[in-house]
């Protein structure tokens, strides 16, 4: 098991496991990439490489160095077609290639702006593969998505959601409200459930916690 | 042309351990490796399939091609050189080769790295000669048989059958090599005794090279011919004969010249050698017959090349960070124009290729007057023929050279091989030769400049990054105290939108009411919440100005709240849906 870059997180799932596949879900602004960009922070801090297979390009370069990630060690996929069948075929076929030449510390496919139909689409057969191509390596196998889609071949799986954002809003000595340029986004409070975790024997179950992200100019 | 002389068995003494130190002197010893029928050699090493075949090569102009070497098969069908190439094509069965000077360049190059790559001391003495001085060798290689098998093997690995002969002078060891096939160690003092068996041909073999390559003039040749004439006329058949003459006779007979063969036929001509400072350059080029148009047939002469350019440096102990392949195509003004976009390189890709050329492995490099060019780069120096093979596959499927091809020229810039001390407590890194083929075949799949590590660059502008190529540096040490403090805050990471999303925004009274984005149905909402603007503007000196205003709002969607970037362009006036906070 290795950190997953967030204290919270690692308290609720005892980290992320070596040679198995996460799963982390949840919909838009549920703190996916957050957590993304934190476990790439913390493999790439350790000093090993990662890649982000990126099937919808929507790697932000910006907030991946604001959240420690050393940007030398991360190679970046972008898939680029236009449809997403297509883009999804990319991020498969590429993910074999990585699966077999190995040696990466972690190794993530963003699906996470594919419509979940498409993304349904994987056939079990794909993630029993990549499930056993990871296996027995030191590499982490995580998958973004909105829906859990790998059934039974991951061996974590992490449901994030919003429980809201937090705004600073500048104290005013008017009557009147604060305009909107005197408040700021500070940051997200996020929801994380453990849904499925076959690595240690643990009674069956959800466990849930809430941990609060950041933002990069929040101070 | 086939070896004139009879070839005697390998002669190998059983004890030749000690020979620097033998009698009360030091005594030198010297190895000449010596490649019979260099142009065929040559063709040989180029197509080792036609080895089992008769070959011809010939040369000239058409139609005035002759016969200018032949191999022992082809001379058993009766061609000799000099017949005209029709004669020779009405012989079934024999292969017809044209002479390649760039071949023949080659193979010379790989006897020459041969030779370094065991003493420094080389001379070249001739295009199918070389000589190596073995002085201190033997605390390196082994016993002079040794030496000298090893030697052998490497030419052989090289692609040349080669003759080797280790004697105590320079030219005994030459005429050994010449006269004998295989490996020949002579012991010191033995000179006369081993060379005596040979012809008295095998001291104008030299001259008869030099003859091909069209070096001697007629007056030297006309000289070794009466000399050659005379010699048969006395009798003279072997060497040992030509060693038993007197002195003074043959002096008088003879002049100096006669005194010089004598010496040679004893093997008591000593001298020192001219070493030759090879330059350390690696080139390998196939001339075709006919034009090729497949990238498979192209892949096959390419892992020839391949196999030998990794042979050469691996006998020099190099590898290479860069290789060059250069094809000259076939009649480019026949070539649809249309051509240039699926290979030839325009003026267009040219400028193109310079842009992208600081993330991909490979570019363009140059293409004009019929020659397609390709560089591939590597991060660390290797040598691997078959990862080279493949990468240039993939680099020419993603490029193909758009007309038929009729020469390939391959260079490789030789480096030092890289040194990499393991450890069992490392981070686990992938291999450079899986990594680069790995990375090269996701660049065809989702191209060159889709996949790498990145770049920020220093500008407010958004999206100011660009891509690298992918070379994962040395793992820093880990401080675990560190690691742990940095791990406890998560930071909010943006989610972007590429191309950004074009919205529809309703404003009221100046504020921001509803968002609508027509291309992403789940972007769209009344606002919840709302901050900003935050303006920014910049490169207002250039052309590519950029003034923005930035939002960070909340919108209602269907199910449930997410946040979102939107941008309000000052310039061009419209409004986009960045990404969203995720």
């Amino acid at each position: 098991m290795v950190s997953s870059g967030i204290a919270a997180i690692d308290a609720l799932t005892g980290g992320l496991p070596r040679g198995c596949l996460t799963e982390i879900c949840g919909p838009a602004s549920s703190g996916r990439t957050t957590l993304l960009v934190a476990a790439l922070a913390a493999a790439t801090r350790r000093g090993e490489c990662c890649v982000v297979v990126d099937a919808s390009d929507v790697l932000d370069p910006q907030s991946a160095a604001a959240a420690g990630v050393e940007l030398t060690r991360l190679l970046w996929v972008r898939c680029g077609e236009s449809s997403p069948q297509a883009r999804l075929e990319q991020l498969l076929r590429a993910a074999d290639l990585l699966l077999e030449s190995g040696g990466f510390g972690l190794i993530a496919l963003d699906l996470g702006d594919l419509p979940p139909q498409t993304a349904r689409h994987i056939p079990l057969t794909t993630w029993f593969r990549f499930r056993r191509a990871v296996e027995h390596t030191p590499t982490v196998l995580l998958a973004v998505e909105r829906q859990s889609i790998a059934g039974s071949c991951s061996s974590l799986l992490i449901k994030l959601g919003s429980l809201g954002s937090q705004i600073r809003e500048q104290p005013m000595d008017s009557q009147f409200p604060a305009p909107t340029h005197a408040h700021l986004l500070t940051g997200l409070n996020i929801k994380a459930e453990l849904v499925r975790s076959t690595l240690n024997r643990k009674p069956a179950g959800s466990a849930e916690i809430t941990f609060a992200s950041k933002t990069a100019w929040a101070g | 042309m086939k070896n004139q002389w009879p070839v005697a068995s390998t002669q190998l003494p059983e004890n030749l351990t000690g020979y620097l130190q033998l009698g009360t002197g030091y005594c030198f010893m010297f190895a000449c490796i010596y490649v019979p029928n260099f142009p065929v050699a040559a063709v040989f090493r180029a197509e080792p399939e036609l080895r089992s075949r008769a070959v011809a090569i010939f040369e000239g102009k058409p139609p005035l091609e002759k016969v200018f070497a032949v191999n022992e098969s082809a001379s058993r069908m009766g061609i000799t050189p000099g017949m005209t190439k029709a004669q020779a094509k009405l012989c079934s069965g024999l292969t017809l080769r044209p002479r390649s000077l760039l071949q023949e360049s080659a193979a010379h190059a790989a006897l020459l790295d041969c030779a370094q790559s065991f003493s420094p001391c080389v001379e070249d003495a001739a295009a199918d000669t070389v000589i190596l001085d073995l002085a201190g060798m033997e605390s390196l290689f082994g016993t002079l048989p040794e030496i000298a098998h090893n030697l052998f093997r490497c030419a052989a690995d090289l692609g040349l059958d080669a003759n080797i002969a280790v004697a105590s002078n320079p030219e005994a060891a030459v005429l050994a090599a010449r006269g004998f096939s295989g490996v020949t160690v002579i012991p010191p003092g033995k000179e006369s005794e081993s060379l005596g068996a040979l012809p008295v041909e095998v001291l104008f073999a030299g001259r008869e090279s030099e003859e091909r390559e069209g070096r001697k003039n007629r007056d030297e040749q006309k000289e070794s011919a009466s000399l050659l004439a005379t010699l048969a006329r006395w009798g003279i058949r072997s060497l040992r004969a030509l060693a038993a003459l007197p002195e003074i006779a043959l002096s008088e007979r003879l002049g100096q010249e006669g005194l010089r063969l004598q010496q040679l036929a004893r093997g008591t001509v000593s001298r020192t050698l001219v070493p030759v400072e090879a330059p350390v350059v690696f080139e390998e080029a196939v001339e075709l017959e006919y034009p090729i148009v497949l990238l498979e047939s192209l892949a096959f002469l390419l892992n020839r090349l391949l196999d030998q350019i990794c042979a050469r440096l691996a006998a020099r102990a190099l590898a290479t960070q860069e290789l060059r392949l250069t094809l000259e195509l076939q009649n480019l003004a026949g070539v649809d124009p249309q051509l240039g976009t699926f290979g030839i390189p325009s003026e267009s890709d040219e400028s193109k290729s310079a842009i992208e050329s600081q993330s991909p492995a490979q570019h363009f490099v140059s293409g004009r007057q019929g020659k397609f060019c390709r560089t591939l780069r590597l991060p660390l120096p290797m040598l691997d023929p078959k990862l080279f093979l493949k990468l240039l596959q993939l680099d020419l499927n993603a490029h193909p050279p758009g007309a038929p091809i009729l020469k390939i020229h391959l260079a490789a810039e030789p480096a030092r091989p890289r040194s990499a001390q393991g450890g069992l407590f490392l981070p686990p890194s992938p291999e450079p030769e899986k990594l680069e083929l790995t990375l090269a075949r996701i660049a065809g799949l989702v191209g060159e400049a889709r996949v790498g590590s990145l770049e920020l660059l220093d500008t407010y502008r958004a999206e100011s990054f660009r891509m690298r190529r992918f070379v994962p540096g040395a793992a820093p040490e880990t401080n675990r105290q560190k690691i742990a403090a940095e791990e406890k805050s998560a930071v909010a990471a943006l989610r972007m939108f590429r191309p950004a999303l074009r919205a529809a925004v309703t404003l009221e009274n100046g504020e921001l009411v509803r968002v609508v984005c027509s291309k992403k149905k789940e972007v769209q909402g009344s606002v919840l919440w709302k901050a900003g603007p935050w303006r920014s503007s910049g490169d207002w000196w250039e052309r590519e100005a950029w003034a923005r205003d930035e939002w960070d709002i909340a919108l209602q969607n269907a199910d449930d709240v997410a946040l979102y970037r939107l941008v309000h362009d000052l310039l061009g006036g419209g409004w986009f849906v960045e990404g969203t906070y995720d």
